[in-house]
């Protein structure tokens, strides 16, 4: 299975304000009920992009015409905590995100991201903010995730180190973000440990 | 220098490092439910793989399950699933408790109960609360659901290793007070993004003194403290509590495997990347007042107010949730009225849980005006508990007692709450919409202090409601 070098991400951005933004939020539990993820795209944010009550559209910026298009999501600490729901990213990823820079994000959500092929990069609040407000005086600002480099540039003039694990960068750059092969390949090893333990 | 448990088990477990630096970890126990294992089976098929160890791979079926008629869910959605986890684990092999089985129930209840989680083990679960597991000294993972597909196709997964925090909790709780409470409280003090590349231990004399649900409380929130998994070391108290049960070792297995899992326990020199001491005696009744498990305060104390906020990120979250809750800073979270009541969940839908709060609730009477719902954590747990009569308990004070499932821990079944009602609810996350309704509002707390909310229709002090000779002390 040749996966795709995920290098780096190009491509204009939109901030999604608030701390501890939890997958019940980035995917609310009622559009779960799916045996696949095709189609979950259009659920992302839901609550926050449609009133509850009255069902029409919020202003919630993914609801902006000026951010549509946007592939780069912004954002705050401890994003995608909660539920290990893979929906979460793979509903982010369909509705069009191929990279989030954040000041933290939670452990699952990370992993499922980065599985997916979808880079998950920190930078601080102040940088943020920064990309934030270049986007906002100008959506079609271009932003890029060099994963490569360990940089988030923009046609601003932003230039800023972020960080990634050294493993998610390793497999993202070198097109094994997937760990499925490499996993079979060591069959005849973990059989060897599954043997070794008495409760197997 | 010594060993944690985390690490005894991690190696044991550790079948290589993957290119990407990553340890290859091998997964002995894998339970599934019908939410995020469908897409992970049509992953397999996909790519002409199998279940590598479908005898360590067990099933049931919880989130989307009715809990009045169980087997007939009128969602057609509902019952694809359902379908589906039926053939995924007939076509593979896989262990099922369905709802016929008499064993069907939440995922983390069921797997202590069946004693298929057992100490030194690893487990995953494509559900963050797997943590609950840890409470036997097992090392137990939420994960996602390409790594469920890992986990089912190789029994293993790739994982980045993880440091150990202990949280030592020491001494004796005040009566009225409870494991959930020591599980917010921690949260509230070190945050929900405190654990953040942890494995948290939990050790002290408290948690010796906890039984083994009482310790499951608490590893099962590890996740809200953003804590990957959450353990106890074994000892006594988890051999008792596994003796006998149906896929634990049997008579003539049982003392090499004691031994065995005892010698997983955290050697006493072992290295600690962090320590936290907490006093048990000076946790309190403690409720949520957000829409995150750390926006907790203790019952007599006042909402915080965002003015006082000690940085303007917290003022804004504050505000935030406060605007969501429809609930005054500075004012007593005593006293908001309630809608709805929810005794249920992994963090306190078993046995322990539904007999502490009938033991107040006899002879009082739910508010009227506040819907109270029980429902017990697995089809085992509600018959033990109807067995001691509970359910009588429970129907007379006005609750409405339930068949087995999720329910409203996060309403993917037809319990929701409806609007910007406010639940009183025994489960673990408070978050926007948790519960069903994209406005509903959601108050966590001990069964107990539920309990003491349905009869109220307000948010109150347990110890109060239920009066001080029962609590055995003096309350001010
Ligand atoms: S009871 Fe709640 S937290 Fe536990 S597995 Fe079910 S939905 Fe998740």
């Amino acid at each position: 299975m040749a996966l795709a070098k995920i290098t780096s991400v190009s491509g204009t951005a939109v901030h999604v304000p608030g701390a501890d933004i939890d997958t019940d939020r980035i995917i609310p539990a009622r559009f779960m009920k799916c045996v696949t993820f095709n189609g979950l795209g259009e659920f992302a944010f839901y609550d926050v992009r449609f009133d509850p009550t009255s069902g029409e559209r919020t202003d919630h910026p993914l609801n902006e015409e000026r951010f549509n298009g946007a592939n780069i999501l912004l954002a705050g600490v401890n994003f995608g905590c909660g539920s290990s729901r893979e929906h979460a990213p793979q509903s982010l990823n369909k509705y069009g995100f191929e990279s989030i820079i954040a000041e933290s994000f939670a452990e699952i959500f990370f992993g499922n991201s980065t599985t997916l092929g979808m880079p998950c990069v920190t930078l601080t609040a102040d940088q943020i903010n920064h990309l934030r407000e270049a986007v906002e005086a100008d959506p079609t600002t271009e932003i890029t995730v060099d994963v490569d480099k360990l940089e988030v540039r923009s046609s601003a003039g932003h230039t800023f180190d972020c960080a990634i694990p050294d493993s998610a960068r390793d497999a993202l750059i070198n097109g094994r973000w997937d760990p499925i092969q490499e996993l079979l390949d060591n069959e005849e090893k973990t059989s060897g440990v599954g043997e070794a333990l008495p409760y197997v | 220098m010594g060993k944690t448990l985390y690490q005894k088990v991690w190696d044991a477990h550790t079948v290589g490092t993957l290119s990407d630096g990553r340890t290859q970890l091998f997964i002995g126990t894998h339970l599934i439910h019908e939410v995020t294992s469908p897409q992970a089976f049509g992953m397999i098929r996909e790519l002409g793989l199998t279940v590598k160890y479908p005898h360590r791979t067990f099933a049931t079926i919880d989130h989307i399950v009715p809990t009045i008629n169980q087997d007939a869910p009128a969602d057609p959605l509902a019952a694809e699933m359902m379908a589906a986890l039926r053939e995924n684990a007939d076509d593979f092999g896989v262990t099922y408790f369905d709802l016929a089985s008499g064993k069907q129930g939440v995922v983390h209840v069921v797997g202590p109960e069946q004693g298929i989680t057992q100490p030194g083990s690893t487990i995953a679960c494509g559900d963050s609360h797997t943590a609950t597991h840890g409470a036997f000294g097992a090392i137990a993972f939420g994960i996602g659901t390409t790594n469920v597909r890992d986990v089912l196709a190789t029994q293993t997964m790739a994982m980045e290793s993880l440091k150990v925090r202990l949280i030592k909790v020491d001494g004796e709780l005040k009566p009225g007070v409870y494991a959930k409470d020591v599980a917010l409280d921690i949260i509230r003090r070190l945050g929900a993004n405190g654990g953040i590349g942890y494995a948290y231990e939990y050790g002290g004399s408290t948690f010796k003194n906890f039984s083994m649900e009482e310790r499951m409380t608490v590893c099962n929130m590890s996740i809200e403290g953003g804590a990957r998994c959450g353990y106890v070391n074994p000892d006594d108290t988890t051999f008792d509590f596994l003796k006998g049960r149906p896929y634990a070792p049997g008579d003539a297995e049982w003392d090499n495997a004691v031994s065995r899992w005892r010698a997983f326990a955290s050697d006493s020199d072992a290295h600690y990347d962090d320590i936290v001491q907490i006093d048990a005696a000076e946790i309190e009744p403690t409720v949520t007042w957000g829409v995150s498990p750390d926006q907790g305060i203790s019952i007599s104390e006042t909402i915080p107010d965002p003015a006082e906020a000690p940085t303007e990120v917290l003022r804004n979250s504050y505000q935030e949730a406060l605007d969501y809750m429809k609930l005054p800073g500075g004012t007593p979270i005593k006293g908001v009225p309630i809608d709805v009541a929810f005794i249920g969940s992994c963090t306190n839908g078993r046995l322990s849980d539904f007999r502490e709060a009938a033991r107040f609730l006899q002879g009082h009477t739910v508010a009227s005006g506040v819907q109270a719902i029980a429902v017990p954590g697995s089809q085992i747990t509600a018959i033990q508990c109807e067995k001691e009569g509970l359910d009588k308990i429970f129907e007379d004070a006005g609750f409405e007692w339930r068949a087995a499932g999720c329910s409203m821990c996060l309403a993917m079944n037809p319990d929701k709450l409806v609007g910007d009602q406010v639940c009183a609810s025994s489960s673990n996350r408070n978050f926007k919409g948790r519960q069903g309704s994209p406005l509903g509002r959601t108050i966590l707390m001990s069964p107990v202090m539920v309990c003491a909310a349905a009869v109220r229709g307000v948010v109150s002090d347990a110890r109060e409601v239920f009066e001080v000779g029962e609590f055995d002390i003096a309350v001010t």
